[in-house]
């Protein structure tokens, strides 16, 4: 997981500014490339999308991610047409949808199990789309070619689907989705089917002709580190809501609620008790974790219930030696367990209280000189930012 | 000679003491597996190829009044020879007459324009029952198959009932006020195809069921995702890649309705040509048991070229799917 981060990290780093700064989300401006307004999909009595309302600029590479059963893959088959909202609207730059069959729609759908034809060749695959609307055949020649240099399928051009591998057969449904040029890409768990490095791989291959090409891409999947990777934003979908919609950093960084913060990443859940306002942060009282956490800023007053605080376990420092204020942002336990994931070490460190709490550390000696091992007695802290209020 | 093996001996004994258990079940299983091969093979030879081989020794001699009503293919003279007195005259005598060449090609023809029918009214029964809901499917199949329940014959006579002059189907219509006089369709061209359609529909629908039921349905939602409408999509998605289905059912259909006697018997009249017709008068009318054994053997060879086509056929969509 972390491999791929640092990878990422380093494929931005060169138009980061610009990616930095593309926000039209934020912009009261910009005018939603797709509105999704308050569908509801119903099948029987069953609710797979409960009142979803949801903006997609154009451009944007757009995340619904969920674990399976959430509605994710409902909500991308309506917008390609293939179900129908029991309530509510789809509109494509302003134009309603309801009622538009998906042979009429300028949306293409990349299908999870790649529903390539069998009987035809890589081409006549890529250029049935374009068969079906008329264009003309040198055109088709020409377009055909263009895509399938895209996604280098050169040699491939005449072979049937069942003479592909997977990664291939990806290929060419990616071809064949994006050789129309739709205004929107639907791509169901595109890389769902492949290995792990090819996977990875092919992350970055969809993140490029994404940007090359400038068609708004919407992405289904279940996969967290892959919608983390590609996504200009996220929506985490749970029965059939959305919970929570916003930059990959946002979502890690900020999470809404305790689904979201254990949905992304690991985290350390706590819960706090007696808020009181020290400027922009809370302070609450923490029996599991024997001591006061300060929390990151937070707008709302906390009043006298509970609130839930999430903390990620690359943000606690772990120590030896006490800290100069041990009463705040400060706990104490005795290392239970060690993983040692090479770059990094996990340590499961039982508090006073018996909670669990899990800490990483980067391995910045080596193995042997390592200073902390098994039923030391260990503080851990952190900066007051690191702590985040959940709301439920 | 006793003297050399017992270096080796030793060795080799306890080897073999274990080994030996081991290779006679190999060996059991080997006969066994010989045997299971063996039965449909012995039950083909008995029962196909040895009444094959009479009936063409007897297409090759000639027709005499007497019991068996033929001359003898191999007599033994003096001396231990053998006299052979084969002559191809009966093969000779079909290409002669045109009765026999025009029944041969009227039974092609009823056999196509019938497997044509079939396929017609069969792909959209099959292509109903592997759409319909998972729960009916049995049921609809079961419904397919039941006719085979009953006799084939009695099926047929139910026919001559349905289509006769004053039968259900005239009388119906003359009620309904769609006809004033009743048709004439018992003892026509028309009512051999509607047998034939009727009674070959089970061997086009199954195999095209079969098809049809496994074909992935993502693959019609992407041709509509790609701008295709549904019924163009039939034609250029299901169409094509049920056609191992419509091929092993054509030929299912169109190999036994070339041979076949009953349904033009029964319900054809006397202009209908058919070669199983004619050899039924052949061999029962005219007793020429040698005529009608060329006339068989003959038909073997029409229908041979066919079933070839159609095994190759299932050979090779076989392996494309592996």
């Amino acid at each position: 997981m972390s491999g791929a981060g640092t990878a990422s990290n380093q494929a931005r780093s060169g138009s980061s500014a610009a990616r930095q700064r593309w926000a039209p989300w934020e912009d009261p401006n910009e005018k939603p490339h797709v509105r999704i307004v308050g569908v509801t999909k119903r099948f029987g009595d069953f609710v797979a999308v409960d009142n979803v309302s949801l903006d997609i600029y154009k451009r944007e590479f757009f995340s619904l991610l969920g674990p399976s059963g959430c509605g994710k893959t409902t909500l991308l088959r309506m917008l390609a047409g293939f179900e129908t909202p029991s309530e509510g609207q789809i509109l494509l730059e302003g134009e309603d949808m309801s009622g538009v069959p998906p042979y009429e729609r300028p949306v293409n759908m990349m299908f999870q199990s790649y529903a390539l034809f069998p009987h035809m060749s890589v081409e006549k695959n890529i250029a049935f789309g374009l068969k079906q609307d008329r264009v003309p055949k040198a055109e088709i020649d020409r377009r055909v070619a263009e895509v399938i240099e895209m996604v280098q399928l050169g040699q491939f051009a005449k072979r049937k689907p069942h003479q592909l591998s997977g990664g291939q057969k990806q290929r060419v449904a990616l071809a064949r989705s994006l050789v129309k040029k739709p205004k929107m890409l639907l791509l169901d768990e595109p890389l769902g089917a492949l290995d792990k490095n090819l996977r990875t791989q092919t992350q970055f291959e969809l993140m490029n002709i994404q940007e090359e090409t400038g068609i708004t891409f919407v992405i289904v999947t279940h996969d967290q580190e892959e919608a983390m990777t590609v996504s200009s934003r996220i929506a985490v979908m749970d029965h059939g809501r959305i919970v929570q919609v916003s930059t990959p950093g946002e979502l890690y960084e900020a999470p809404l609620t305790r689904y979201v913060a254990d949905f992304i990443g690991e985290v350390n859940i706590l819960e706090g008790r007696g808020a009181q306002r020290e400027g922009d942060h809370l302070v609450l009282q923490c029996p599991d974790a024997g001591c006061a956490i300060q929390t990151g800023p937070y707008a709302e007053d906390g009043g006298d219930e509970s609130l839930w605080i999430a903390l990620r376990p690359e943000k606690v420092r772990i120590s030896k030696e006490p800290p100069a204020d041990s009463s705040r942002n400060c706990m104490t336990g005795e290392v239970w367990d060690i993983g040692y994931l090479g770059n990094l070490s996990t340590y499961h460190v039982k508090l006073d209280s018996g909670k669990m709490i899990t800490a990483t550390q980067a391995n910045m000696a080596r193995l042997i000189e390592r200073p902390i091992t098994w039923e030391d007695r260990v503080y851990l802290t952190w900066a007051p930012d690191a702590a985040v209020v959940l709301r439920d | 000679m006793s003297s050399s093996p017992p270096p080796a001996a030793p060795a080799t004994a306890p080897q073999a003491a274990v080994e030996s258990p081991e290779v006679a079940r190999q060996g059991t299983q080997k006969l066994l597996k010989y045997l299971v091969i063996a039965v449909p093979y012995l039950w083909l030879l008995a029962f196909f190829l040895a009444p094959f081989l009479i009936v063409l020794k007897i297409s090759l001699v000639e027709v005499r009044v007497a019991m068996p009503p033929y001359s003898e293919l191999i007599t033994f003279v003096e001396d231990g020879w053998i006299a052979f007195h084969g002559s191809l005259e009966n093969y000779l005598w079909l290409w002669d007459d045109p009765l026999y060449i025009n029944s041969y090609l009227s039974s092609l023809k009823i056999a196509a324009t019938s497997t044509v029918l079939t396929l017609l009214v069969g792909y959209p029964i099959a292509y109903g029952m592997a759409r319909a809901p998972r729960r009916w499917r049995f049921a609809l199949l079961m419904l397919v198959i039941l006719p085979f329940w009953t006799s084939f014959l009695i099926r047929v006579y139910a026919w001559i009932g349905i289509l006769k002059k004053e039968g259900l189907l005239n009388l119906a219509l003359t009620h309904l006020g769609l006809i004033s006089e009743p048709l004439t369709i018992l003892n026509t061209d028309i009512a051999v195809y509607i047998g034939i359609v009727y009674s070959y529909l089970p061997f086009m629908v199954l195999p095209l069921y079969a098809n049809l039921e496994k074909m992935d349905l993502s693959l019609l939602e992407a041709a509509a995702d790609l701008g295709c409408r549904p019924i163009k999509a039939f034609w250029v998605v299901t169409v094509p890649l049920s056609m191992t289905g419509i091929v092993a059912g054509c030929f299912l259909v169109f190999i036994p309705a070339v041979g076949e006697f009953v349904i033009p018997d029964l319900l054809g009249g006397s202009e209908t040509l058919m070669i199983g017709k004619t050899l039924w008068t052949e061999f029962f009318n005219n007793r020429d048991w040698p005529v009608s054994s060329a006339v068989a053997v003959i038909l073997l060879l029409v229908l041979i070229i066919p079933i070839v086509l159609f095994q190759r056929q299932q050979q090779r969509s076989a392996e494309a799917e592996a």
